[in-house]
C-alpha cells in the first residue's frame, strides 16, 4: 500500500496520534483537516464534494466505508506490529501452539493475589493461581478466574471521553496542564485525588511525590467494601492501626463472630488452605479443628462450621462482650438463645489456650474487633494463631469517612481538580452523602476507569484503563508481599495505568508504566545487588521475597473497656448489607461468568434478592406459611404433609417486598435462607448497575441508596418490610433443598470415624439394603485398564468450602457459554461442574447445610454411552467418557439417562461467536460447541493430551518405548482453583499417586452406587467434629 | 357386473347387527364408494373444501415451526436438562401410537379371516401411514442437528462408523422405516384392483390415464387373483409382527434406559395394548364424521362401530393393568426412586397429568361394557376424543414426569413447553388431516372390490343361515364367487 502512495504515510502518522475509536466519533473534524478530505477525494473522486453537503445517505454510506478503511490502518492494537511478520527467526520463548504462562498478579481491593497467566499465541486466555505467592499457594478465587473475561468485555471503554464525546490523551493532558497551571499557585488547595484502596509501592512513592509537589492537595482512598472496621478495632485496642493475619493451622479451635473468611477476601485463599488442611481427616486422623460460626446471613463459612449460631449481626457484639467477660471470670446479660452456645465455646476455648482463634468479621463494627483482639490476647494467641503485622496498605485509613470529607469539600466548593483513579464512587458511595451530585459540580472531575461507568458519565474527563493484564505495576498481598504486575497483551483499547496518570498529574503525560515501575524498583531495590538479575526474579517468580510486612509488636491498653451497642430489641428488624458472592462491591456485573455463577447457597443467578429464613418471612409477610406461635411445619410426621409444607414454603420465593428504612425504600424479591438470624434480612451489594454494560445493565436492585454511612453493614432501626403483593421470577439453579433420603451425601460424626472410620458406609448400606456390607456390586466383569493410566478424581467433601472457584475456573478453561436468566430460568444452565446443595433435618431455622461439587462422573459403566444412537459419547482406553462433539447430533437421550444429571445440551446457539473480542478469550485446545451438541465435563481431557504427548516425547527421547505420566502432571483447571485442593484428580491405578491413597480411604464413596455405574469420580464423607455436649443441650433445648 | 348378482330370498339383519346393511348391491358399491374421488371438482362437497382448508392452513403452522426450529434450534421448546425429552417425543410416541390400528386391522384381522373389517381397513391403513408420517417427522426433528439424522442409518461411509446397535434409538430407526414401507407397500397393493375400478369407470381421459397408471395393468383375470391374494397373505404376515414389534421397540426407548418410570419391564406390551387402544379411538374418531358426511351408513354399520369399541375396552383394560403394574412395581420394589416416582406422580408438580390420565383411559372407558353406548355414535366420538387425550397425557406422564424428577433432587426441573411446541404439534395435526382429505378426495376410501366380496358373503351367509339344506351348494358357490366381479 505504501509503495502505491506515499501520501497515506503521512495521513498514517496524523492518524496514529489518536485512536482507531476516535475517527468514528469526530468523522467531521477529520474531514475538515486537508490530508483527509485529499484521502477521501482520491479514493471517492466523485463523491468528495458532497461532503460539505448536509448527510445524505450516499455520503453517510461512503463516510463510512472510509472510516472503516480507515479504522484498519490505526485501529488494530492487540499485538505489537513487531510481532506481525512470520517468525523466520523464532524467539526463543514462543511456539506457536505453545502456551507460555507468565506470572503476574491480579486484585481485590487493592490485594493482591499472585497468578501464572497462560498466553495462548499472544493471548492471555486462563489464569492459575502462582504456587509461590502467599495469596495464592498454586490456588485462587473465582474473581480472579473471571479476570480474564473482563479483560475482553467487549463493552471496556475504547477512548478518552471528555462530555460524552470521543477525545484524545493528547487533550486531556493539555486540558489537565492548564488546570494543574492555575492549582500550582495555591500548592494545589483545589486539588483532590481518590483513588481505591492503594497497596502499591509504586503508585504510593508517586502520590507521595504529588503531594510534595502541591501540599495543599488531598488524597482520599473510597471503596465501599473496605477494612475500616479492622483498623478502628486495631486502633480501639491498640492504640495504632495494625494488620491482622491468621494461623489456621496452629487453630484447634476457632469461633468466627460474624466472620465470613471462607469466602473472598484479603487472605482468602491462604485461610482456607490452612483451615481445610486441618480437616481433611484420614482414617490415620487423631485430630481435627473445630469450627464454631456466629452469624445472621447463611454464608460458606456457616455452611462450613461444625456449629453455627444463628444470630442478629448487630447482637454479635453483645455476644463477643458476653464471650470476653465470661473468659474473664465475669458474666453478662446475652439473648437466650445464645447462652447454651457460648457457654460451651468457652469451655472448648479455654480447653485449648494458645491453640484456638477468634476471628471478628469484616462487616462488624470496630468494638468486635477490639474485643476479638482482648479475647485472643487473653487466651494467649497472639503469635501463634494470631499475627499482628504493620498495616499493608499503603496509607491505611477510615475510607468511609475520607468519601464523606471529599463530598462536603466539593459541596463546600473547595475542589477545582477531581482525579478519580479506578473505582466506581457515584455508584456505590453511602446513598446519605449524595457523591454522585456532588461530583457534578466539580470543574474538572477525571475519572479512570475500565468501563464508561455512573462516574464517569458525571465527570468531565473519561479515560480508559488497562485491565491489570495489560499494565505494568505492582501490588502486596494480605501479608505484605509484594508483587510485579505485568502485561500479558498490549493494551486492547489504548487503556491507560493509574500510574500513567499520576505522571501526567506529575507532568510527565508520555512516561509508561513499565519505565515508571521499573524506576521506582531500580530506586527501592531490596535486595540490593544487581537490579536486572533482581527484576528478571521478580518478574519470573511473581514475588517480591522479603516484602512481607514485618511484624508488629502491639500491646493491648491497659484496663481496656470497649463500649458495645446494645443489642437491638428482638422484634426490630434488622437490615444486613453483604458483599455479593459474585458481583462483589457491582465491579464485576459485567462479567458473564460472574453473573451467571450460581451465588453460593441460594444458588440464585442474574438477580439479587432479600435473603431471610422462612420463619422470619412468615412473620414479616404474613405468607400464612404455618411458622406463627413457634410452630415449624416440617416437623410434622406424615412424611406426604412434610412434602406438601416444604413445597409451599419454597413457593413464595419470589414475592416482592417492600423494605423501608430511613434512608429510603427498597423493592426487591423474596429469597428463603433457612439458617438466616431470626428478625434479620439480607441484601447483597452490587446490582442495579445502570452504566456497567450489557450483562450488568438494569440487573437486580441497587441497594447502595439506603446504605448509610453510619451503619454501613447493618441497621436495626425503623426497617419496615411490606409485602408488596406482587411476584418477580427469580432464578436459581437449585430450588429443591432437601436430599429426599437418598444417598448422595455422606455425613458422619469424627468421634465415632475415630473408631471405625467405615462406619458412614456402613450406616447407609444398612438403612438402605439391611446389611452393612452393600449388596449391589458388579457382578459383570469389567475392565479393569490395568497396565494403562485410569484416571480418577477425588473429591473431599469436608475440604470444599462451596467457594465456586472451581466452577468459575472450569468455564474460562472450557470455553463455556453464558445462557442469560432467561435460557437459566428454562433449566438450561451450562456449567460443567456445578455446586449442590442440601439443607439436613427438619430444623430450617439452623439447618446443616450441605454443599457439594458435581461433574461427570466419568463412569466406567456409563448409562449414556450405551444408549447414543451415533456413538457420539464413548470410553476410551484409559477410561474416560468422551463426548465426541462433531459425532453428536443431539438426541439429548444421554443427558437423560445420565442419573447424575451432568451433561449441558447447546439447546441454542449460546456460544457468542459473532464479537471478536471474545474470541480471543476462547481456550484453543477445547473445541467451541455450536448449538445442537451435547457437551460435558472431560476431566479436561486437553491437558490429558498436552501431558501425554510430553511423557511420550520424553519417552521416545530417552529411547523407551513404554511411557509414564508422573502423578499431579495433569492439573485439572477445578483442581487447580481449588482454594482447599479438595479436588485431586490422578491415576487410579498408580498406587502412590494422592487420588489412589484417597480413594483406599474407608468413607470413600460414589454416589447413587446403587446404579452400578462405578464413577471415577468419587467423595470422601464429611466428617463433623461435634462439641457433644453443646450438641446434646441444642438437642434438648 | 351383472352376471353373479345372486338374487335370493334372505331375512333381513338386525340393523345393531349387521356387518353391511341390505339393499347394497355390487354396482351400488362401486357407486357410492367410487364416485368419490370421481365426480368433477366443482361438485366436490363443500364440507371437504372447508376442512381442507383448515388442515392446510395447519399445514402451513407445520412449516412456519419447522422453519424457525431449522433457524433457531430445539431451544424454542421447553425442554431442559433434565427434561430433555417433552413434546417432541411425547407426540412421536402418540402418533406412532395411532397407527397401530391400522395394521391390526388390515394383517392381524385379515389373517383371523374377520369379514367386517373390508369396510374399515382401507381407511385405517390410510390414517396409519398418516400416522407414521407424522411420527416421523420428530425422530428428525427432534434432533439437536437434525441435518445429519442419516448418521443413525447403517451405511458404508469414510467416517468408518457404525451407529450404535446398543442404542434403542438406533432400534427405532429399524423398526419404524420398517414399518412405514411395509404399510405403504401393503396399501398401495390392496389398491390395485381399487385404481383399476376406477380407470374403468371414470370419464375424463386423464383421469384415466393417472387411475391406469397406477393400477398397473389390472385386468381382474384369475392369474391376477390369484397373485394379489398370494402377495396380500405375505404382506398380512410380514405386517402382523410389525404390529407388537414397533411400539415394542419404541417402548424399550425408555424400558432401556434407567430412569425410575422409564425402566419398566412390562412396558413392551402394555405400549402395543395403547397402542391398539388410542389407534381405535382414532378410527373411531375419523370414521363417525366420514360415515356420517359421505353416507356410508350401509358400509361402516353401528355393528362396526360397537366392534370397534369392545377392542378399544379390552386393550383399555391392559392398559390400565398396565397402570397397575406400574404403582405395584414402585410400592414393590423397595427402591427409594421408584417409590418417589408414585409420589411424584400423585403429588408432584404435574401430578394434574397423572390424575388426567387416570380418567381418560381408565374411567372413561368404561361406559363401553354396555352395548347402549357402544351403539350410540356421539357418546363413542366423545369417548374416543377422551382416549386420544388420555394417550397423550399417558406419554406425558411417563416421559415428562418421570425426567422432571429423577436421581438428584439438586437437578430436580420443571417442564413447561413453549408455543412452538403446540405449533409443531398443531402443525403435524395439519399435515395428518390435509393427507387424510386429500386421501378422500382422490383414492376409495372404502375397499371397493372387498366390499363386493363382502356383500356377497353376507348374503350367502344370511341365505344359508335361513336355509341350512343350501349349505354344500352354498360352499361352493361362496368359493367359485370369490371376488364378485373384476370390474363394473
Amino acid at each position: 500500500m505504501t509503495s502505491m502512495n506515499p501520501d497515506f504515510e503521512a495521513i498514517r502518522e496524523q492518524l496514529r496520534s489518536t485512536s482507531g475509536k476516535q475517527l468514528w466519533r469526530s468523522l467531521d473534524q477529520l474531514a475538515d483537516a486537508p490530508a483527509f478530505r485529499e484521502l477521501v477525494e482520491r479514493e471517492f473522486p466523485h463523491g468528495a464534494s458532497e461532503m460539505d453537503d448536509p448527510v445524505t445517505r450516499r455520503t453517510f454510506l461512503k463516510l463510512m466505508g472510509a472510516s472503516l478503511a480507515l479504522a484498519g490502518v490505526t485501529g488494530c492494537s492487540y499485538m505489537p506490529p513487531k510481532t506481525l511478520a512470520p517468525f523466520v527467526q523464532m524467539p526463543l520463548d514462543r511456539t506457536p501452539g505453545i502456551p507460555n504462562f507468565y506470572a503476574t498478579a491480579v486484585t481485590l481491593n487493592g490485594y493482591a493475589t499472585g497468578v501464572l497467566v497462560r498466553q495462548n499465541d499472544g493471548r492471555p486466555t486462563k489464569i492459575e493461581g502462582n504456587l509461590l505467592h502467599p495469596a495464592s499457594l498454586g490456588s485462587t478465587d473465582l474473581f480472579v478466574q473471571a479476570e480474564v473475561l473482563t479483560l475482553y468485555d467487549p463493552d471496556r471503554s475504547q477512548s478518552v471521553l471528555t462530555g460524552g464525546v470521543a477525545s484524545t490523551w493528547a487533550d486531556f493532558t493539555a486540558a489537565l496542564g492548564t488546570s494543574l497551571a492555575a492549582q500550582s499557585a495555591g500548592g494545589g488547595a483545589g486539588i483532590r485525588i481518590l483513588t481505591t484502596t492503594v497497596t502499591s509501592p509504586t503508585l504510593a512513592a508517586q502520590l507521595a511525590e504529588f503531594g510534595k509537589l502541591y501540599p495543599q492537595a488531598r488524597w482520599y482512598q473510597y471503596e465501599p467494601i473496605n477494612r475500616d472496621n479492622v483498623y478502628e478495632g486495631a486502633r480501639l485496642a491498640f492504640g495504632k492501626y495494625v494488620s491482622t493475619r491468621y494461623d489456621f493451622s496452629k487453630a484447634k479451635v476457632v469461633v468466627s463472630l460474624d466472620a465470613d473468611f471462607l469466602a473472598p477476601g484479603p487472605g482468602f485463599v491462604a485461610y482456607a488452605r490452612a483451615f481445610a488442611d486441618a480437616r481433611k481427616v484420614m482414617q490415620t486422623s487423631e485430630e481435627m479443628n473445630r469450627l464454631y460460626v456466629v452469624e445472621a446471613t447463611p454464608s460458606t463459612t456457616g455452611a462450613t462450621a461444625d456449629h453455627r449460631l444463628p444470630l442478629k449481626a448487630s447482637a454479635v457484639a453483645s455476644f463477643a462482650e458476653a464471650l470476653r467477660a465470661d473468659l474473664g471470670g465475669k458474666t453478662t446479660e446475652l439473648p437466650e438463645h445464645a447462652k447454651v452456645f457460648l457457654e460451651h465455646i468457652i469451655k472448648d476455648l479455654e480447653a485449648n489456650r494458645g491453640t484456638s482463634l477468634v476471628i471478628a468479621g469484616d462487616q462488624q463494627p470496630p468494638a468486635v474487633h477490639a474485643l476479638a483482639h482482648a479475647i485472643n490476647a487473653e487466651l494467649g494467641n497472639v503469635g501463634t494463631t494470631v499475627i499482628y503485622t504493620e498495616p499493608v496498605e499503603a496509607r491505611p485509613t477510615n475510607q468511609t469517612s475520607e468519601i464523606a470529607a471529599l463530598t462536603d469539600e466539593i459541596n463546600a466548593g473547595q475542589v477545582e481538580l477531581l482525579v478519580i483513579i479506578g473505582g466506581n464512587p457515584a455508584y456505590d458511595a453511602p446513598g446519605d452523602m449524595g457523591f454522585a451530585a456532588a461530583v457534578k459540580r466539580v470543574n474538572l472531575g477525571v475519572h479512570l476507569s475500565q468501563f464508561v461507568d455512573e462516574t464517569s458519565q458525571l465527570t468531565t474527563w473519561h479515560i480508559p484503563a488497562a485491565h491489570s493484564l495489560e499494565s505494568w505495576s505492582d501490588a502486596r498481598a494480605f501479608d505484605g508481599t509484594t508483587s510485579l504486575i505485568q502485561p500479558l497483551i498490549e493494551p486492547l483499547y489504548s487503556g491507560k495505568t493509574a500510574h500513567e496518570v499520576l505522571a501526567a498529574l506529575l507532568g510527565q503525560p508520555d512516561a509508561t508504566a513499565y519505565a515508571l515501575v521499573r524506576a521506582y524498583w531500580q530506586a527501592n531495590n531490596p535486595a540490593g545487588g544487581d537490579f536486572e538479575i533482581f527484576w528478571q526474579n521478580a518478574l519470573a517468580s511473581g514475588v517480591i521475597s522479603g516484602t512481607a510486612a514485618p511484624t508488629a509488636t502491639v500491646t493491648l491498653k491497659e484496663n481496656l473497656t470497649i463500649e458495645v451497642a446494645p443489642a437491638p430489641a428482638a422484634e426490630a428488624v434488622e437490615l444486613v448489607f453483604r458483599p455479593d458472592p459474585s458481583l462483589w462491591d457491582g465491579s464485576y456485573a459485567n462479567n458473564g461468568w460472574l453473573m451467571e455463577l450460581p451465588r453460593p447457597l441460594n444458588k440464585l443467578v442474574w438477580d439479587n434478592a432479600v435473603l431471610m429464613s422462612p420463619s422470619t418471612a412468615d412473620t414479616l409477610l404474613g405468607l400464612g406459611l404455618g411458622f406463627a406461635g413457634g410452630q415449624n411445619p416440617l416437623a410434622v410426621t406424615d412424611s406426604q404433609q412434610r412434602q406438601i409444607n416444604l413445597e409451599k414454603i419454597t413457593g413464595v420465593n419470589g414475592t416482592v417486598v417492600t423494605i423501608n428504612h430511613g434512608g429510603g425504600t427498597l423493592e426487591l424479591p423474596l429469597w428463603l435462607m433457612p439458617g438466616h438470624a431470626e428478625g434479620s434480612i439480607t441484601v447483597t451489594l452490587g446490582y442495579g448497575r445502570t452504566a456497567a454494560g450489557r450483562v450488568g445493565d438494569g440487573v437486580g436492585v441497587n441497594v447502595y441508596p439506603v446504605r448509610v454511612s453510619a451503619t454501613p453493614w447493618f441497621v436495626s432501626d425503623g426497617v419496615k418490610v411490606l409485602n408488596a403483593n406482587r411476584n418477580y421470577p427469580l432464578v436459581s439453579t437449585q430450588d429443591h433443598w432437601t436430599m429426599e433420603g437418598r444417598d448422595i451425601y455422606r455425613a458422619g460424626i469424627f468421634k465415632e470415624f475415630k473408631l471405625d472410620p467405615a462406619y458412614i458406609r456402613k450406616e447407609v448400606y444398612k438403612e438402605e439394603f439391611g446389611t452393612e456390607e452393600g449388596v449391589f456390586e458388579s457382578q459383570v466383569p469389567g475392565d479393569n485398564y490395568t497396565g494403562r493410566n485410569a484416571w480418577g478424581m477425588s473429591i473431599n467433601l469436608n475440604a470444599c468450602i462451596g467457594c465456586n472457584a472451581c466452577v468459575a475456573a472450569c468455564q474460562a478453561e472450557n470455553n463455556i457459554p453464558v445462557v442469560g436468566k432467561d435460557q437459566v430460568g428454562r433449566g438450561r444452565e451450562m456449567h460443567w461442574l456445578r455446586i449442590d446443595r442440601y439443607y439436613a433435618g427438619n430444623n430450617l431455622d439452623n439447618p446443616v447445610t450441605y454443599v457439594m461439587p458435581v461433574a461427570c462422573m466419568q463412569c466406567e459403566k456409563a448409562p449414556c454411552e450405551l444408549v447414543c444412537p451415533v456413538a457420539a459419547t464413548i470410553h476410551d482406553y484409559e477410561g474416560l467418557n468422551n463426548m465426541v462433539y462433531n459425532r453428536c447430533v443431539g438426541t439429548k437421550y444421554c443427558s437423560n439417562n445420565c442419573p447424575y444429571k451432568v451433561r449441558r445440551f447447546n439447546f441454542l446457539q449460546y456460544t457468542d461467536i459473532d464479537t471478536p473480542s471474545l474470541a480471543l478469550q476462547r481456550n484453543p485446545e477445547v473445541t467451541v460447541r455450536n448449538r445442537g451438541v451435547m457437551e460435558k465435563c472431560s476431566y479436561c481431557v486437553q491437558r490429558i493430551s498436552a501431558a501425554r504427548i510430553a511423557a511420550k516425547k520424553a519417552a521416545v527421547q530417552a529411547g523407551e518405548i513404554e511411557y509414564k505420566i508422573p502423578d499431579k502432571t495433569i492439573i485439572t483447571a477445578c483442581e487447580a482453583a481449588c482454594p482447599t485442593h479438595a479436588i485431586v484428580f490422578g491415576d487410579v491405578n498408580d498406587l502412590g499417586s494422592d487420588v489412589a491413597k484417597l480413594k483406599a480411604e474407608p468413607h470413600n464413596y460414589g454416589f447413587i452406587g446403587m446404579l452400578n455405574t462405578k464413577p471415577r469420580t468419587t467423595y470422601l464423607a464429611r466428617v463433623r467434629n461435634l462439641n457433644e455436649e453443646l450438641e446434646a443441650a441444642e438437642a434438648a433445648g | 357386473m351383472a352376471q353373479a348378482q345372486p338374487v335370493r330370498t334372505t331375512p333381513q339383519p338386525d340393523p345393531g347387527e349387521a356387518y353391511l346393511l341390505p339393499g347394497e348391491t355390487y354396482t351400488s358399491i362401486s357407486h357410492t364408494i367410487g364416485d368419490v374421488p370421481l365426480v368433477a371438482l366443482n361438485k366436490t362437497p363443500k364440507g371437504w373444501f372447508v376442512g381442507f382448508t383448515v388442515s392446510f392452513i395447519l399445514l402451513m403452522v407445520f412449516l412456519v415451526s419447522v422453519t424457525w426450529l431449522f433457524m433457531k434450534g430445539v431451544g424454542i421448546w421447553g425442554i431442559n436438562i433434565p427434561v430433555g425429552w417433552g413434546m417432541d417425543i411425547i407426540n412421536f410416541v402418540w402418533w406412532i401410537g395411532i397407527g397401530h390400528a391400522g395394521t391390526l386391522i388390515s394383517a392381524i384381522l385379515l389373517l383371523l379371516n374377520q369379514g367386517w373389517r373390508n369396510s374399515i381397513n382401507r381407511f385405517a391403513e390410510a390414517m396409519t401411514l398418516f400416522a407414521v408420517a407424522c411420527a416421523g417427522q420428530y425422530p428428525i426433528l427432534h434432533l439437536g442437528r437434525p441435518w445429519l439424522f442419516y448418521w443413525l442409518f447403517p451405511y458404508p461411509n469414510t467416517l468408518g462408523m457404525w451407529p450404535n446397535f446398543r442404542s434403542p434409538l438406533d432400534w427405532d430407526v429399524f423398526a419404524i422405516s420398517t414399518y412405514a414401507s411395509v404399510s405403504l407397500v401393503f396399501w398401495l397393493v390392496g389398491l390395485i384392483p381399487d385404481f383399476a375400478t376406477l380407470r374403468d369407470r371414470s370419464e375424463h381421459p386423464l383421469v384415466k390415464r393417472i387411475y391406469g397408471f397406477v393400477a398397473l395393468g389390472w385386468r381382474g383375470s384369475a392369474r391376477h387373483w390369484h397373485r394379489y391374494e398370494m402377495a396380500s397373505l405375505l404382506l398380512a404376515g410380514l405386517s402382523t409382527p410389525l404390529v407388537v414389534s414397533v411400539h415394542s421397540i419404541i417402548s424399550l426407548d425408555f424400558a432401556v434406559s434407567q430412569v425410575p418410570g422409564w425402566q419398566v419391564t412390562v412396558f413392551p406390551p402394555y405400549f402395543v395394548a395403547g397402542a391398539v387402544f388410542a389407534g381405535f379411538a382414532m378410527v373411531l374418531l375419523l370414521m363417525i364424521p366420514v360415515r356420517h358426511f359421505y353416507g356410508f351408513q350401509s358400509y361402516i354399520t353401528v355393528r362396526h362401530l360397537d366392534v370397534m369399541a369392545k377392542v378399544m375396552l379390552a386393550t383399555g383394560m391392559i392398559v390400565v393393568y398396565g397402570y397397575f403394574m406400574e404403582v405395584w412395581s414402585s410400592l414393590y420394589s423397595g427402591n427409594i426412586y421408584e417409590e418417589y416416582l408414585l409420589y411424584n406422580r400423585l403429588n408432584g408438580p404435574s401430578a394434574i397429568a397423572y390424575y388426567g390420565l387416570l380418567f381418560c383411559n381408565a374411567i372413561a372407558i368404561q361406559p363401553l361394557w354396555f352395548k347402549r353406548v357402544r351403539q350410540n355414535v356421539p357418546a363413542l366420538m366423545v369417548i374416543s376424543v377422551i382416549i386420544s387425550i388420555g394417550m397423550w397425557l399417558e406419554r406425558y406422564v411417563i416421559i415428562v414426569i418421570s425426567l422432571e424428577r429423577d436421581f438428584l433432587p439438586s437437578s430436580w426441573e420443571k417442564y413447561m413447553p413453549t408455543v412452538w411446541d403446540w405449533s409443531l404439534y398443531l402443525g403435524t395435526v395439519g399435515l395428518f388431516f390435509t393427507l387424510i382429505f386429500v386421501f378422500i378426495r382422490v383414492l376409495p376410501m372404502i375397499n371397493i372390490f372387498e366390499m363386493r366380496m363382502f356383500q356377497y358373503q353376507e348374503t350367502v351367509r344370511l341365505h344359508l343361515k335361513a336355509h341350512p339344506e343350501h349349505e354344500e351348494s352354498g360352499h361352493e358357490s361362496l368359493t367359485s364367487h370369490s371376488h364378485g366381479a373384476s370390474a363394473d
